[in-house]
């Protein structure tokens, strides 16, 4: 451990910055000996731990370059979009390269058996049905990014991080965008002849935008 | 995109039926026997053993006279302790058995499998109806995964904690294993479980084909409590987004308070290291909250002021409900329960007693009472709960039962700490709508027919 880092631990020693971490079975040693065993009943030679430290000091300080080299989450305030920009006009070309294999040229799902070892892949295409949202009533209604996806960033970083699946984060950040206008344009979310890039993809306001309701439920006799 | 995820968690797939060692049904009735299971599981144990050994190994004559003792059974014992049913005597108590071993292999007569579904991305289901008790076996816990099973090298592996955190911390396995460790035992459930069952429902379904897409056991590793006191987390945290080291990244994002309560890395499940498929050498283990939150080959973790809004918090693992809106974050598992015992294919023999047995579970504390009906729920019987009965684990519930050769729809179901009951299949559908994908908590039924043959009461 480096000595700035020794500096910055010794610094949060009872520092009110942890949101109230409780320790546990790590806090007070003494004081749960004495509640055990009570006073003086303990053999001489048996005491209590003593206390841990505020901080093990276990791990090494990350640099800046590590948290980037993994730092690939891209999520609705457009944290972690990067530089670069593609055209539905581009991202047809390399969907047909690197997509279409498996989710069908036009992304409306494959309609023959997918390449060998490669499970179905979805259709990502369509916005039926234009009024409601009745994916809970009706069981053949088909999830699309444009009928259901609540966030554009969330195709970005998705395809980003695990797309095409069998060289997940092959693509160019330039490729990324150009696949995303795609599959917006396709699902006729965005202009065809838009050019995407980090503000105009945040500025992006998707169909299911407003569906969704965070859990609120507690448990109880009530089944929601 | 992966697979769509009926494909991964219960479909229409004909071997999702009766699950495990098709290839073992007897031709001549479509059934499957003990006989046909035990010849199958021989031929394919024995044949894929012996195949791996040396040729050394495989001849008796040449081993080594102090190695192991003189082999006196019909076929000497296998290195790996598998045994043979060919070296089953006739009278064991007539010559001495195989030697010891170092791995302790099942008895050939039993040969309890996950069934594995889908090809890249996919799921194996944990056999319920093989087991007792409540823990599940380390090479039973159920797998699901959305882009093959990463194999990682322990000596390479780093979680990196960073975001809103005073020190953005590298932890190696070692630094984990260092830092003070803690065990719990608890279950971990897909929250797709039962969607076969709900959307393709069959009477040939076993319990491992209905619910078998959860797992319990006994997890060891470190609070995620003392990793974040160590990096000092700041108060505007709110959320933390964990990511896999496997070739989906899979990302989730969970609220800063469970990491502050009972979260753990975990390194070992049931007194070993994960196996791979489980997320070795390290998983989130978030106890009581849907699996897929639980991210496995756990490589980075990111404090934030809000959710990711990834892929399996929004397209995926989302409830649509009927009144037109999707539910999102809904981590916490329903109470649930089902009968692993008698379920299909059992053959009931009539007026002889036997025991109604199975599992029950919430992720909202503990199980509290569980109700057994044998009339398709006009009356419930209160079942035995086994003791200890743990808090978001599997609780072992029996009733012993005399069938009376008439009819008979058998039920169960659980009570949870909070009040919550299992709703009826009508009341789930009521509530959720027939298109709902994940959460399947209502009750599950077995059709008893006058026969005594045993199948899933799907419609009921």
């Amino acid at each position: 451990m480096n000595t700035a880092r020794s500096r910055w631990i010794a610094g949060l020693v009872g520092s009110a910055l942890l949101a109230g971490c409780d320790r546990g079975p790590l806090a007070d040693r003494a004081t749960r000996t004495k509640r055990a065993f009570g006073v003086g009943r303990l053999p001489t030679n048996v005491h209590a731990a003593p206390s841990i430290p505020a901080h093990f000091g276990v791990g090494h300080a990350a640099t800046a370059d590590e948290i980037a080299a993994w730092d690939v989450d891209v999520t609705p305030d457009g944290h972690g979009l990067p530089p670069g920009n593609g055209s539905p006009a581009q991202g047809a070309a390399v969907f047909a390269a690197k997509c279409a294999a498996c989710h069908g040229p036009t992304g409306e799902g494959q309609s023959g058996a997918p390449p060998a070892g490669v499970p179905p892949a979805p259709k990502l295409i369509g916005r039926d049905p234009r009024e409601g949202f009745p994916f809970g009533q009706d069981p053949k209604l088909v999830k699309t990014v444009g009928n259901y996806w609540p966030y554009a960033t969330t195709v970005f970083d998705y395809v980003r991080r695990t797309m095409p699946l069998t060289a997940p984060g092959s693509l160019t950040n330039n490729e990324v965008y150009a696949v995303v206008a795609f599959l917006l344009a396709q699902n006729e979310i965005i202009d065809k002849n838009a050019m995407l890039d980090s503000a105009s993809l945040v500025a992006v306001k998707m169909p299911a935008r407003d569906k969704f309701v965070i859990d609120d439920r507690k448990g109880g006799t009530t089944f929601k | 995109m992966l697979e769509d995820e009926t494909t991964g968690h219960g479909s229409t797939d004909s071997s999702n039926g009766t699950v495990a060692n098709d290839n073992s049904a007897d031709p001549r009735n479509g059934r499957v026997t003990r006989r046909g299971l035990i010849a199958a599981a021989a031929a394919s144990a024995g044949g894929a053993i012996l195949a791996r050994l040396p040729a050394e190994a495989q001849s008796p004559a040449r081993r080594s006279s102090t190695a192991a003792p003189p082999a006196q059974t019909a076929s000497p014992p296998q290195a790996t302790g598998a045994f043979d049913l060919a070296s089953v005597p006739a009278d064991p108590t007539r010559a001495p058995g195989p030697p010891t071993s170092a791995l302790g292999a099942r008895s050939p007569f039993e040969t309890p499998a996950r069934a594995p579904v889908g090809v890249l991305s996919g799921s194996s289901y944990t056999p319920l109806q093989d087991l007792s008790g409540t823990l599940t076996p380390s090479d039973l816990l159920f797998e699901r995964h959305h882009a093959g099973v990463a194999l990682i090298d322990p000596a390479k592996y780093e979680l990196l904690i960073h975001g809103l955190v005073e020190l953005p911390t590298v932890f190696t396995l070692d630094d984990l294993r260092r830092l003070p460790n803690v065990s719990r035992t608890c279950f971990l459930e897909c929250s797709g479980n039962g969607r076969g069952a709900f959307k393709t429902p069959k009477r040939e379904m076993t319990p491992q084909a209905i619910d078998g897409l959860t797992s319990n056991g006994e997890w060891t590793g470190v609070p995620l409590a003392v990793l974040f006191h160590e990096v000092g987390v700041h108060r505007g945290a709110s959320w933390f987004r964990a990511e896999g080291g496997d070739a989906s990244r899979l990302s989730r994002s969970v609220p800063v308070e469970k990491g502050l309560s009972d979260a753990m890395i975990a390194l070992s499940f049931n007194g070993e290291p994960l196996r791979p498929a489980n997320g070795y050498p390290a998983r989130l283990l978030l106890p009581g909250y849907e699996g897929n939150a639980n991210i496995k080959w756990l490589r980075r973790i990111e404090l934030a002021n809000g959710p990711g809004m990834f892929r399996d918090e929004t397209s995926k693992y989302t409830d649509p409900l009927a009144n037109g809106t999707a539910r999102q974050f809904s981590l916490v598992m329903d109470a649930k329960s089902i009968i692993t015992a008698p379920a299909h294919p059992a053959r009931l023999t009539p007026n002889v007693w036997m025991q109604i047995t199975g599992i029950a579970w919430t992720g909202r504390g503990k199980i509290v009472r569980v109700d057994v009906s044998t009339d398709g729920g006009a009356n419930w019987l209160v079942a035995d709960l086994q003791e200890p009965v743990m808090s978001l684990a599997h609780t072992r519930f029996r009733l012993p039962w005399r069938w009376d050769g008439k009819r008979a729809v058998i039920m169960s179901r659980a009570v949870d700490e909070t009040g919550a009951i299992q709703p009826t299949l009508a009341e789930f559908r009521a509530k959720r709508g027939a298109g709902t994908d994940y959460h399947f908590s209502y009750i599950r039924a077995w059709v008893v027919e006058p026969d005594g043959q045993v199948f899933f009461g799907a419609d009921l």
